[in-house]
């Protein structure tokens, strides 16, 4: 009984957490284009006229979704009602579940009891969330599909068809970092990180696999739909691709699965590359200097501190994939597929077999 | 896997096939086909079949059917009206499928391992670990030609697929 | 625990079902997923005699057969998109071509 209750509380709490950054990265992403673009972005809803100065939170925050969900909701002529409506629901379901696998921290020691802070520790982690990941992709379809709207279809058949070619260097990337670290679990990989080398230098996975952390952040924005990669979305172009025929809720639904995706990838970035919830020189009982003095903190505030190490790793890889996104110009379809199959899958291939002659010959 | 889990997951099993062959629309056959698919990796998983449970949903459910969908797609399949058959065919399938069913419902009953209790299992039964040392020791060969096999398909698939000219 | 033959006869009935599929419906891309159906089918047996018995072995032929599955649906899928390209129809009532 406890057991069950401890589980529904983490998966509870990654939820909330999910949901909330999603909506964070969403006003990131206003204020952030503008700074980055000199100019002062959404500012027009304001408490007392000024407050709170220019950060265009309230816009964001409040003024947007209440806009989204009092529009109309409609189903275009002629097209499925039930998929039109499912179709989001569908995009958001297999996204929303996959967080459970990534740990946020190392343990948390109550009384006897030591709950690991990791919502299912499944022994197929990895593959867990590739699966879900790969179902993604029904979201695509069935929103193109269901729009009786041939640009849509249009859309959705290049998003889908993108989908699937960046799935594979993603997951040869993966490959080579299981390989490296002996698991698929991710809890075990991130505590593999947690060892130094040389005494000094904290054994992060980048260390270990820089090519594989290219390949999978490229991979990953690629697979999320953001911009440089985002054709079957192009803004000004195809208006909204596949989900050009979706307004009101649905289309929050449709957004909201483009930010969640991005913070899975930064969440996979960390866990693998970056050690997860490792801080630096931290251990179970306190920090362990390598010039040798220990100063030792209970177990509650060294979890604590490990939570706050991956959520400011996460945001900041949640930040950096914003910043490419408002920096770069967007790929041409074929130089997109071009990409992923004559350029990331070669990689990755010979980035496994590099790995495979390093690990069998130290 | 006790006999409520059995039920709650065998009856929408049985529906949702026969949901696939039924529907008049391919687009909706296809999505019932996943759900089937679904259904079965949550069975697997309650049979201790952790990694073939999560392979059927990235191979099946995310790759296979996605090409279902894709192809019915590009044809435009809409849903059809009841298909006109030969006098009789509908009236043959049924009751060539209840033979079936019936002689299969009768062997499977009198296998030898009907009912001796089930043995008990290692542990790290159907982990990744367990599988791959079976799968690169003694399933060796069927692992290598079956990696030749996935390369002459997709050489087939694209060979076929192309444009003449 | 359910007996091991609670399994098999479901899987049984998936197949059973499967090959009512094949039989009724004439669309070609329905017969497809019927015989996907099937395989399925035999998949889930042979899970369930892995449990029963013990052994790891069960689960891989799975995952033998689910290579063959994805090869066989690349294929055959390609060559429906031929069919299509050249005689615009995928009902097997009227690809009768190769019929005396």
């Amino acid at each position: 009984m406890a057991d069950f209750a401890i589980t529904f509380v983490l998966t509870l709490m990654v939820l909330l957490m999910v949901l909330n950054l999603g909506g964070v990265l969403l006003w990131v992403e206003r204020k952030g284009s503008a700074v980055l673009q000199d100019r002062i972005g959404a500012n027009r809803a304001a408490i007392f006229g000024k407050l709170p100065f220019n950060l265009g939170i309230i816009n964001t925050l409040v003024a947007d979704p209440i806009k989204l969900f009092t529009k109309e909701n409609f189903v275009p002529q002629g097209a499925d009602k039930l998929l039109h409506t499912l179709a989001p629901i569908i995009a958001l379901l297999p996204v929303l579940v996959t967080f459970i696998a990534i740990p946020f921290g190392d343990v948390l020691v109550i009384g006897d009891r030591v709950i690991n802070l990791q919502a299912a520790s499944l022994n197929v982690g990895l593959l867990y969330i590739v699966a879900m990941v790969s179902l993604g992709v029904y979201g695509v379809v069935l929103g193109g599909w269901a729009s009786n709207n041939r640009w849509a279809l249009l859309g959705g058949i290049r998003g889908a068809a993108q989908m699937i070619s960046y799935e594979i260097p993603m997951g040869l990337s993966l490959v080579a970092v299981v390989m490296t670290f002996g698991s698929l679990d991710l809890q075990d990989i991130a505590r593999a990180q947690g060892h130094l080398i040389g005494g000094w230098i904290p054994a992060w996975g980048i260390l270990y696999q820089p090519l594989a952390f290219l390949i999978f952040m490229v991979a990953g924005i690629a697979e999320s739909k953001r911009v440089p990669f985002d054709l079957p979305e192009a803004e000004s172009e195809l208006i909204s691709g596949y989900f050009t025929e979706y307004s009101g809720a649905k289309q929050a639904t449709f957004m909201l699965v483009d930010f969640i995706e991005s913070i899975i990838v930064a969440g996979l970035v960390t866990a693998m590359f970056f050690g997860g919830w490792q801080v630096p020189f931290l251990l179970r009982d306190g920090f362990h200097c390598p010039w040798g003095s220990v100063i030792s903190l209970p177990s509650v505030v060294v979890a604590l501190l490990q939570v706050g190490s991956f959520t400011l790793k996460v945001l900041f890889f949640c930040w950096l994939q914003i910043m490419i996104r408002w920096t770069l110009p967007r790929f041409r379809y074929d130089q997109l597929m071009n990409l992923s199959w004559k350029g990331l899958i070669p990689l990755s291939l010979g980035n496994v077999v590099i790995t495979a002659l390093l690990i069998f010959l130290l | 896997m006790d006999y409520v889990t059995f039920f709650a997951l065998a009856l929408p099993l049985i529906f949702v096939a026969t949901m696939v062959i039924v529907h008049p629309s391919p687009v909706y056959s296809a999505l019932f086909l996943v759900m089937t698919l679904f259904l079965l990796a949550v069975y697997f998983l309650f049979l201790e079949a952790h990694l073939v449970a999560v392979l059927q949903i990235i191979v099946y459910a995310g790759a296979i059917m996605v090409l279902f969908l894709f192809v019915i797609m590009l044809l435009n399949l809409q849903a059809e009206p009841r298909e006109q058959q030969r006098r009789g065919v509908h009236r043959a399938a049924l009751i060539g499928g209840g033979v079936l069913a019936i002689e299969l419902f009768v062997l499977l009953r009198r296998l030898p391992t009907g009912d001796t209790p089930d043995r008990a299992l290692p542990p790290g039964f159907g982990t990744v670990q367990a599988l791959s040392e079976r799968l690169f020791t003694d399933f060796l060969l069927p692992f290598e030609i079956t990696s030749i096999l996935l390369l002459v398909a997709m050489v087939g698939a694209v060979v076929l697929a192309k444009r003449q000219g | 625990m359910v007996p091991v033959s609670y399994h098999l006869i479901l899987s049984g009935i998936l197949f059973t079902i499967g090959v009512i599929g094949v039989l009724l419906r004439r669309n070609t891309i329905i017969i497809f997923m019927a015989i996907e159906l099937m395989l399925n089918a035999v998949n889930l047996s042979f899970v369930a005699l892995a449990h029963h018995l013990g052994s790891v072995d069960g689960q891989l032929i799975v995952l033998f057969v689910m290579a063959v599955a994805a090869a066989e649906a690349a294929v055959g899928l390609a060559i429906i998109l031929l069919v299509f390209r050249g005689r615009e129809t995928i009902n097997a009532d009227e690809l009768n071509l190769m019929r005396w």
